[in-house]
């Protein structure tokens, strides 16, 4: 049994009347300890299904199983405990008038759990943070900083499984490698599970052990990385992103 | 003899805090070839693009030993005279189409605004010219394209419009900042490839600015790396891979790469007296 079974998910708006299928018949399945890949250009419905997980979207056909378990339509506390969430704009997913101490110690306190204090502390180590930030407020951080607290305020629970929405978009190339470091330190150290979507293919095959490409909501390919990096896809698409890739400008002037 | 000459250039932002220096003292010269500037967000990079064309509005300040581009000394030139070589002669594309084309125009009105102020076009010679230059950027349905809203094109389709607008009255530079940042990367590809297209068949000087090393090597003759507001190393684009300065190597190297090792991704050292 794997930790998340996706069969068959659907997700459907309706946008001035119109039906907008964002998701359309995607199956996949990611294994306990894995960390799989979601890669597609905008509009491929990658994040759709990140947010559908989450109870974001709206799910209209076909089921997510997590441990098994079918997911409660309301997502609940226990949910929560279980799967966290990393957003793509660090800018845009920290409250701006909390400090970085509420942040953090939020979720622990909506659980109950006690000694918030030492967590807060241990939480901003973790993830290479000073202590003293604790009692700043998210303009008083780069991008990068802010985007370890929101690692930081994703793992507080201690989930088991982490879906990263474009973790590393907004920042630097230099900064976006310490992120990236950090996810890969925190996923060994804690044995976690990743579901990870990005646009660079680069970014997907450094994190992933296997990816699925994704175009117009459908899935297009599943590739192992090893497949990745030997350019054995069978679709013309996934070649033409992997053609396309910044990685691949230096090597074809 | 050079196109645009730059000596010294500083851009300053006098704040609450005292100045913050932008620009700390760039010097370049450009002549018909394309200039590629790399840095992260606050090298520097965006603001010489737009002291070029003093497009900085107060608190900020450009001062610079010389400036000159075509013989005409950029740092004297009255507003007046800037206007008349802002798009004439020297042209800007920006980086989100979104943000850069006005919403509640026409594209067509937009693309044929200019020709029919400045250049005194009639109405059906604007708009053929205005077709012409769609057509240029390979849009498939230039027609309707022509009567579309900006909100109704792509993001790919926006920045071919943007394009197609800067090329109108044939520049003699083209400033390109961040032109396909907010693509995706195979339209990102298509759009590189038919701005590098127009730019070669019309002979323009280009200088593209960029975040990402690699794509600026593909499309450019040499590049400037700049960081904190100075140029650290100046390399040509085919030496890219064999750059000297710990910078440029580091920016280089942070790069995760398809089929890479998984060990952790080496980080930007700033320790050496040039991140000072």
């Amino acid at each position: 049994m794997s930790l998340i079974e996706i069969d068959n998910l659907s997700v459907t708006f309706r946008a001035k009347g119109r039906l907008v299928h964002a998701v359309e018949g995607v199956s996949f399945r990611v294994e306990e300890r894995e960390s799989y890949g979601l890669v597609g250009e905008s509009g491929s419905g990658k994040s759709t299904i990140l947010r559908a997980i989450c109870g974001l979207a709206p799910v209209t056909g076909g089921t997510i199983r997590i441990n098994g378990q079918p997911i409660p339509s309301s997502r609940g506390a226990g949910f929560a405990a279980q799967v966290q969430m990393v957003f793509q704009d660090p800018y845009a997913s920290l409250h701006p008038r909390h400090t970085i101490d509420r942040t953090l110690s939020e979720p622990l306190a909506i659980h109950g759990i006690p000694g918030s204090d030492a967590r807060v502390v241990q939480a901003l180590v973790d993830v290479g943070l000073p202590p003293g930030f604790r009692f700043r407020y998210p303009h008083q951080l780069s991008g990068g900083q802010r985007q370890r607290v929101a690692i930081a305020r994703a793992l507080m629970l201690q989930p088991k499984i982490l879906l990263l929405d474009e973790p590393t978009s907004a920042l630097d190339a230099s900064v976006q490698a310490e992120v990236l470091n950090l996810l890969n330190r925190l996923r060994a150290e804690r044995g976690l599970t990743f579901l990870m979507v990005s646009h660079d293919l680069s970014v997907i095959d450094h994190m992933c052990d296997r990816i699925l490409v994704m175009q117009h909501g459908k899935a297009v390919e599943e590739l192992a990385r090893a497949d990745l990096a030997a350019a054995r896809m069978t679709t013309a698409y996934a070649r033409s992103l992997f053609e396309a890739s910044a990685d691949r400008m230096l090597a074809a002037p | 003899m050079s196109l645009l000459d730059v000596r010294n250039l500083r851009v300053t932002f006098d704040t609450e805090t005292g100045p913050v220096q932008a620009v700390r003292g760039v010097s370049f010269s450009l002549g018909r070839e394309r200039l590629g500037i790399v840095g992260e967000s606050g090298s520097g990079k965006t603001m010489t693009g737009r002291a070029v064309l003093r497009l900085i509005r107060p608190p900020g300040r450009i001062e610079a030993d010389a400036m000159t581009f075509d013989g005409q000394d950029l740092m004297r030139a009255s507003e007046r005279d800037m206007r008349a070589l802002r798009g004439k002669r020297i042209g800007m594309i920006m980086q989100d189409p979104k943000f850069s084309l006005n919403p509640v125009m026409t594209v067509g009105r937009q693309l044929t605004e200019g020709l029919r102020l400045r250049d005194g076009l009639g109405r059906a010679d604007a708009a053929a010219k205005a077709l012409a230059a769609l057509q240029a950027v390979q849009i498939r349905d230039p027609e309707r394209v022509m009567d579309a809203y900006p909100h109704e094109l792509s993001g790919g389709m926006g920045q071919r419009v943007m394009i197609a607008m800067m090329l109108i009255p044939e520049p003699d530079l083209l400033i390109a900042d961040e032109p396909t940042s907010a693509l995706d990367v195979t339209v990102q590809a298509e759009v590189l490839t038919i701005l590098d297209t127009l730019v070669r068949d019309r002979n323009m000087s280009l200088i593209f600015i960029s975040h990402d090393l690699r794509l600026v090597a593909r499309f450019c003759d040499r590049v400037l790396v700049m960081y904190k507001g100075r140029i650290v190393e100046e390399v040509a684009a085919g030496k890219l891979l064999d750059a000297q300065h710990p910078y440029t190597r580091g920016l280089l190297n942070c790069l995760p790469r398809i089929g890479g090792p998984r060990e952790p991704l080496p980080g930007l050292d700033r320790t050496g007296a040039w991140a000072e």
